[in-house]
């Protein structure tokens, strides 16, 4: 394999997909095969054999077109059409429209003008919605792996590294490390027992699947990207870390693996160069703390997931005590289109101190539930409002959660910051992975701590003490609060075991698991004292003793 | 080394076994490779037994001690055998805002089980998931492994109702 054997697959497959006329794109990501896309595919399959249009009109499986909520979704013309919550009935009418142009039934056409595309910049999720992830010659025809060859056969690694720092990229798993740093890091750390790159794809946050569609729609970009970092930082194998709970991931994820190593993109003698790359799945079986890059490294050496202290780190001692590079799934998904367009193009986009885009994953109580990816520095209200469609049934906007149980939740009176790094943790939120919840006031700000403080407390791993028994009482003591049976010193003393469990636990799971409390105390801090003083619940959702008809 | 692994038999002559001997295999009994063997467990019998920690245990040569804490570690793992059917509902942040706890609800009233418990009969388990990464389909429930997204409580009660009542006609049992 070499770059003429992947222009020549290239030009192939997209001399392959030329004499069609018409495209039918049918996404089969997770949420859309969840509604039976896969039969609408079918459906679309049949038509088109039965009137003979087979020669013109091609369908084909595509990854997640981000919205969700209206799925299974259909497109044609480069999603110049595009239908809604399509069933295996509409086959024909979406053939009629497709190719003979007659109108489709209003209920299935989907603007495809909709500010919720319109607003969004792409670049991880650029091939998501046009290329079969099944397929790796689909992802050859729009550049794939070209990348890769280019930093293999004309980049020394410390060039690549050069260009991932210039481009300003930081990791995207939440904590927002400069990832060119972490890069030379571990390519200075002297591995004389190997070295390894694992792709963190246990996303465990609730609210969040960036990833997942990621994994389902591209794979290929993972792999390409981990086997740009492998030979930047001098490693020969890898490992994605992915969720049980994402079995459509895995197995796309595990099939591309075999494509590559089949076409010699991955294995030994990576394009016929002296450079090997072998890539293992690792399955993740249901704890958040794995998020967590020491207790990752303790599940995939098969022990239970519990986080070590830092330093060392795994840059210098990571996986069975060797220099580790651990980036997320979006993290590595940037990597391609950087080394193929150059890190100045990257840090042409975003915010001074937050580059490039960044994908959120919208749910709520917003119109436009999904997947969208904008430039850092896009304001709050342009995401809920504009590209998510406000908020449905005449509701009011109440406050939008960041970042998951390490995050926060932010009111109405910064909705027109912009959001990157810094203000957000300015407010005190985070970045996070990218889960964004939007509430209305049917939701109470103390419920929503509890919840997240029982998804912490559920979620330690029991190691360290302020974690385990810290999280464990900040329940009781919000559970109290919610039933009415708290009193001014709890409240109190809340505050004072959020310090502590803040700044005395190992890992980040318990030094950031207060952080809805201190930010739901801090802008809806009338709301605990309602609950308290005169023990009624403004959105009626907890259980309290005055509180008339309260349902659920 | 092949001598030494021979040692470790199956619990049973279940042809099953022979899966998770191919994964022990394909890991080359590496100890590092516990969590994967343990999925194929499940995966194959549908929760794992004492019995079938033991034998992973001396197989991969790790303390049953550390097996046990690895398989009581993650949640992802059962010690119980799951019912005949399975309801998972999502927990995740979208779909509790969405009303998640009133699906938990529902089943509790038709089946009268609670998060993490079978019915008596064993037809029915119901599950809490963390977040299925279906946000989009909030608030979502897993129906015997196919999702299902939009739920709402009365959905849910109707296709309990036909869980349950598919027992009486099937195995004719009176209560």
């Amino acid at each position: 394999m070499n770059q003429e054997d992947l222009k020549e697959i290239a030009e192939k497959q997209k001399e392959a997909n030329a004499p069609f006329e018409h495209n039918i794109h049918v996404c089969v990501a997770a949420s859309c095969l969840s509604s039976h896309s896969d039969q609408v595919m079918t459906a679309l399959d049949q038509e088109v054999k039965k009137r003979g249009l087979e020669q013109c009109c091609k369908v084909k499986g595509v990854g997640c077109m981000g919205l969700c909520a209206a799925g299974p979704l259909v497109s044609s013309g480069n999603n110049e059409k595009m239908f809604q919550n399509v069933t295996a009935m509409d086959a024909a009418a979406i053939v009629d429209n497709v190719v003979d142009e007659k109108p489709a039934p209003a209920a299935i056409v989907l603007d495809s003008k909709l500010p919720f595309f319109r607003g969004q910049k792409k670049i991880v999720l650029e091939n998501c919605g046009e290329i079969d992830p099944e397929k790796i010659e689909d992802y050859i025809a729009v550049g794939g792996y070209e990348a890769l060859f280019h930093a293999l056969t004309s980049m020394t690694p410390a060039q690549v590294i050069e260009q991932i720092s210039k481009s300003g990229l930081r990791g995207r798993g939440g904590a927002g490390f400069p990832t060119g740093l972490k890069w030379s890091t571990v390519a200075k750390a002297p591995g004389t027992k190997g070295k390894y790159v694992i792709c963190n794809a246990d996303e465990g946050d609730p609210g969040a699947f960036m990833d997942r569609s990621v994994l389902e729609s591209d794979p290929h970009r993972i792999l390409e990207g981990m086997a740009i970092a492998a030979y930047a930082v001098g490693a020969n194998k890898g490992y994605i870390y992915c969720r049980a709970e994402y079995p459509l991931a895995v197995k796309r994820l595990k099939d591309a693996i075999k494509q590559a190593e089949k076409l010699g993109v991955l294995g030994n003698e990576v394009c016929d160069t002296r450079f090997s790359f072998r890539v293992e799945v690792r399955l993740g079986a249901g704890a958040f703390v794995c998020g967590e890059e020491t207790a990752l490294i303790a599940s995939i050496e098969g022990n239970r997931g519990t986080p070590r202290p830092r330093p060392p780190f795994p840059a210098q001692s990571g996986l069975w005590g060797t220099p580790t590079l651990i980036n997320n799934v979006e993290t590595f998904a940037n990597i391609a289109p950087i080394v193929r367009n150059g890190g100045d193009w990257f840090a042409g986009i975003g915010t001074e101190k937050s580059k490039g885009t960044k994908v959120f994953a919208l749910a709520g109580r917003v119109t436009n539930t999904g997947l969208i990816e904008v430039p850092m520095g896009v304001s709050l209200r342009e995401i809920v409002y504009k590209l998510g469609g406000g908020i449905p049934d005449g509701r009011k906007f109440k406050a939008v959660q960041t970042g998951g149980p390490s995050g926060g939740c932010i009111p109405e009176q910064y909705l027109d910051m912009a959001v990157d790094y810094e203000s957000l943790a300015s407010v005190g939120s985070i970045m996070g992975s990218g889960g964004m919840i939007v509430m209305d006031d049917s939701s109470c700000m103390v419920d929503v701590a509890k919840y997240f403080m029982d998804f912490c407390m559920s979620e330690s791993c029991g190691k360290c003490v302020p974690c385990r028994v810290g999280t464990a009482h900040m329940y009781d003591l919000l559970a109290k609060i919610t039933n009415g049976t708290a009193s001014q010193e709890d409240l109190a003393m809340l505050e004072r075991i959020a310090e502590v469990v803040k700044f005395t636990s190992l890992c980040g799971l318990g030094q950031t698991s207060p952080n809805p409390v201190f930010s739901t105390l801090r802008y809806f801090r009338d709301e605990y004292l309602n609950h308290i003083e005169r023990k009624s619940c403004g959105a009626g959702v907890c259980s309290q003793p005055k509180a008339a008809g309260v349902g659920a | 080394m092949q001598g030494f692994q021979a040692k470790a038999s199956p619990p049973s002559d279940d042809r099953r076994w022979k899966i998770v001997e191919g994964a022990m295999r394909r890991h080359g009994h590496e100890s590092s490779s516990l969590i994967e063997v343990l999925h194929t467990v499940q995966e194959t019998f549908g929760f794992l037994t004492d019995d079938a920690l033991r034998y992973v245990a001396v197989a991969l040569r790790v303390p049953y001690s550390k097996v046990y804490g690895v398989a009581t570690f993650y949640h992802f793992f059962s010690l119980k055998p799951p019912g005949e059917h399975t309801c998972v509902v999502c927990t995740g942040t979208a779909c509790y805002i969405k009303g998640a706890q009133s699906l938990l609800n529902a089943v509790d009233e038709i089946a009268g089980i609670k998060a993490g418990e079978t019915t008596k009969d064993g037809k029915l388990s119901l599950l809490t998931a963390r977040c299925l990464g279906a946000c989009g389909l909030a608030p979502a429930i897993v129906y015997d492994g196919e999702v299902g997204g939009k739920a709402t409580a009365d959905s849910v009660k109707e296709r309990v109702r036909t869980y349950m009542q598919s027992e009486t006609v099937a195995t004719g049992v009176g209560a």
